[in-house]
């Protein structure tokens, strides 16, 4: 028996209509435990080497973890890949909510869907019935919208997720949607699941997952929400959520700010945590089993209209707002909807906008081209052009290729300021000033996102993180000289960025969130005692789990290699926007990273890794982690 | 003692769900739970949580007399209960749950939910 596992992985082939039902394969459980280790073990195994990520045998693969839909905090979190058409690497995306653990109590722990429908589908999954039905009704409408008809058609237990029209263009950084306001989105995935004609699944689950010690569990789950109260976290960082780190990342100067030209703002005050709840919240919306709801639900305001919408969280807040130049709480909150609605990722879209905005500041983009004018922090330009990318239309078909392949087309020196690595937009924190945090992005396997690193709380105080970082805080708010507090040095940052390398995508792996841990300090112990309840297998989280993590570093590592025809360190580099531009304002004012920092720092990690110079695993490091691949 | 709820600050995270299920019938499956977290979304954007209230109108309408009450808590005696599920039609939270047997149960005031809820929005008073 199978404990912690719903125990099946459910094939479809769009193409020809089959749904294939088997047993989840001992061999991934064995090695891969789930979520992200699932993902990428069968991407490497399953996807035909060189395939378009837009063609129809690029698989999408969902999976779930051993801990997903069990008793205890946080574990509703769903992990989707795809060969990425944003860098066309190893892409994933993870998403909250009530999806994934609805799909294993419908008997599901892995998804793979494979070919292409023929007409506009969706798949419905009722626990033993699967059934690709037509889906015209709903091709063209927004993700909510879809969410609304499905679930009045077919009911409100229904767990659905959907993709925009962004995502049926087959827009590169096209998300998938799901609870009125979760996404999974970076990475394209939802263009993949636009490529296959697949607007929506929907899926009713009322099935037990067996569990190894029921009563264990039971125990340890009431043990585990009782030690998340005890946390000062819990009730310190709840109420904002992600973006309670706003005014933080502007004092240590990491906030991005018009297209990352700079790193600071003055007016983060107006689109911080505590704007969204003096301004838009309705409720805390949090994914299923969560101590600590991250979701401020709300309403935007503004001449536009009244939108309900989930967030803005951090990511947002940063790419959309201060990245835009938008310094209106209701406007940012408007545009996270638009971006919802059209099944756009807000990072990447946040990211693009603010591209194109320079363009067209430059005279890269003429009026004419753009076909209307532009300006920084203005509603109105920046729903035009998320518009206009997710209909393909115009300017936006250009920019709807994401930054990277945009200024191929655009030319001039565009290319500098295209903040990318490998293809995917930059997040939230402009790293000219944080040298951990900055090979952390140049380095992750989906291309710059800060799920897989971040360690900008010691790189900006030379600490370790947590409440060293919050005195710093408070010694630049009372006027302390940021300049003064030493910083880390490039020279040691290699070994923290590995240890954050492998443990945030460690949660992942298991099915969990990971800001029990990181926002509130749940310790590792519970993971491992849960683990041994659900599965009755003992798992040291330390040596086994983080183990596992690094082995798929290695084996994306090599999915990237196999499917980037001149793939190697070239991959690695920032934009030239950070080693070339000082930063010209805020607290680190006259800072970028020297290239030859930059070469030191990739030799240096690289070594670490046990890959070669050109950043691909050696023979002995595959061995040593028992992948036989190539 | 009556469970009641304050959907000001429900986040919707079914843990008490997920604890009655668990609790009650050692199996992890909240669609077994005897009380419902429904969402409202898009609008008003607000989780309401069905629970037992234990108004008795299930006993009333019991015909059998299975449903008796044991301090304060309406209980289902299975040796009189003969399936008919008048029972279910008459609950006005719609928490006379149904197993895969076809009979009826319902909340037996266990107070795990309230206690494991992690907002607080579900009290015993
Ligand atoms: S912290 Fe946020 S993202 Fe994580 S499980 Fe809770 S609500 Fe979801
Ligand atoms: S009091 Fe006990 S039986 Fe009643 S709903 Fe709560 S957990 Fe379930
Ligand atoms: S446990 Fe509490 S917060 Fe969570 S759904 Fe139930 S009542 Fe709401």
């Amino acid at each position: 028996m199978l404990y912690g596992y719903a125990g099946h992985t459910l094939r479809i082939d769009l193409g020809n209509g089959t749904v294939e039902k088997e047993p989840l394969k001992q061999e991934w459980v064995d090695e891969f435990i789930g979520g992200r280790g699932f993902t990428a073990k069968i991407l490497y195994d399953e996807t035909p080497p060189g395939v378009d990520p837009l063609g129809s045998d690029n698989r999408v693969v969902i999976a779930m973890g051993p801990l997903s839909g069990l008793f205890l905090p946080a574990a509703g979190k769903t992990h989707f890949a795809a060969k990425s058409p944003a860098t066309g690497g190893y892409g994933d995306s993870n998403m909250g909510g009530h999806f994934g653990v609805t799909m294993k109590y419908a008997g599901y722990d892995v998804t793979i869907l494979t070919g292409r429908a023929i007409d506009p589908s969706y798949i419905f999954i009722d626990n033993d019935t699967v059934e690709i039905r037509p889906a015209s009704h709903l091709w063209g409408k927004g993700s909510t919208e879809v969410e609304e008809i499905l679930k009045t058609d077919l009911g409100r237990e229904f767990q659905i997720l959907t993709i925009g029209e962004a995502g049926e263009r087959m827009v590169n950084f096209a998300c998938i949607s799901h609870d009125f306001g979760r996404q999974a989105g970076r990475t394209g995935i939802g263009a993949v699941l636009g490529s296959k004609n697949i607007k929506a699944i929907a899926v009713r689950g009322n099935k037990d997952i067996p569990v190894f010690d029921p009563k264990g569990l039971l125990k340890k789950g009431k043990a585990t929400y009782a030690a998340c109260r005890e946390k000062p976290g819990f009730t310190g960082w709840t109420p904002e959520g992600t973006a309670g780190i706003t005014n933080w990342c502007n004092d240590v100067g990491a906030l991005p700010t018009r297209n990352f030209a700079t790193s600071h703002c003055d007016y983060a005050d107006k689109i911080n945590g505590k704007a969204i709840l003096d301004e838009l919240k309705i409720t805390d919306k949090g994914c299923f089993s969560c101590p600590i709801p991250c979701g401020k639900y709300g309403l935007a305001k503004t001449g536009k209209g009244s939108k309900y919408v989930e967030g803005p969280e951090y990511e947002t807040l940063a790419l959309v707002g201060s990245n835009c130049e938008l310094s209106d709480i209701h406007g940012v909150a408007h545009v996270n909807w638009v971006c919802d609605e059209l099944g756009l990722d807000t990072c990447s879209a946040g990211a693009v906008v603010a591209f194109a905005l320079e363009c067209y500041e430059k005279g890269l983009i003429s009026k004419q081209e753009m076909g209307m004018e532009v300006k920084w922090g203005d509603l109105d330009s920046i729903v035009y052009l998320l518009e206009k990318i997710a209909k393909r239309e115009g300017i936006g078909d250009v920019l709807a290729d994401g930054v990277q392949k945009a200024a191929e087309k655009i030319g001039g020196d565009s290319a500098k300021f295209a903040i990318h690595v490998k293809g995917l937009e930059w997040t939230g924190y402009e790293s000219r000033n944080a040298p951990g945090m900055m090979l952390g992005y140049m380095t992750a396997d989906v291309g710059a996102h800060h799920s897989r690193c971040w360690v900008l709380g010691s790189d900006v105080a030379n600490a370790v993180g947590g409440a060293a970082d919050a005195n710093v805080h408070d010694l630049i708010s009372q006027g302390a000289d940021f300049e003064t507090i030493p910083k880390a040095d490039h020279k040691h940052v290699v070994p923290l960025v590995l240890k954050s390398q492998h443990l945030r995508p460690a949660f992942d792996i298991l099915g969990t969130c990971r800001l029990q841990y990181m926002e509130i300090g749940l310790e590792t112990r519970y993971y491992e005692e849960l683990y041994y309840h659900a599965t009755g297998k003992k798992l040291d989280f330390n040596k086994d789990l983080l183990h596992l993590s690094e082995k798929i570093w290695h084996l994306n590592r090599m999915f990237n290699r196999r499917e980037i025809p001149d793939f190697g360190r070239k991959y690695d580099y920032p934009p030239p926007r950070f080693y070339e531009e000082p930063i010209p304002s805020g607290p680190n004012k006259g800072h970028k990273v020297e290239f030859s920092v930059i070469e030191e720092m990739l030799d240096t990690y690289y070594k670490a890794r046990g890959w070669d110079e050109n950043g691909i695993p050696t023979k002995d490091t595959l061995e040593k982690f028992n992948l036989a691949v190539e | 003692m009556t469970l009641s709820f304050n959907y000001e600050t429900c986040s919707g995270c079914r843990a008490c769900e997920l604890v009655c299920s668990l609790q009650n019938f050692k199996i992890i499956n909240p669609s077994k739970a005897m009380l419902r977290v429904t969402a409202q979304f898009p609008d008003p954007g607000r989780y309401d949580v069905k629970i037992c209230n234990q108004c008795g109108d299930c006993a009333e309408a019991c015909p059998t007399g299975a449903i008796h009450r044991v301090k304060g808590t309406w209980r289902i005696d299975m040796k009189k209960c003969d399936g008919c599920l008048a029972c279910v039609s008459a609950c006005p939270e719609d928490v006379m749950m149904v197993n895969d047997d076809g009979m009826p149960y319902k909340c037996i005031n266990c107070r795990q939910c309230a206690d494991v809820c992690p907002r607080d929005a579900l009290s015993f008073n």
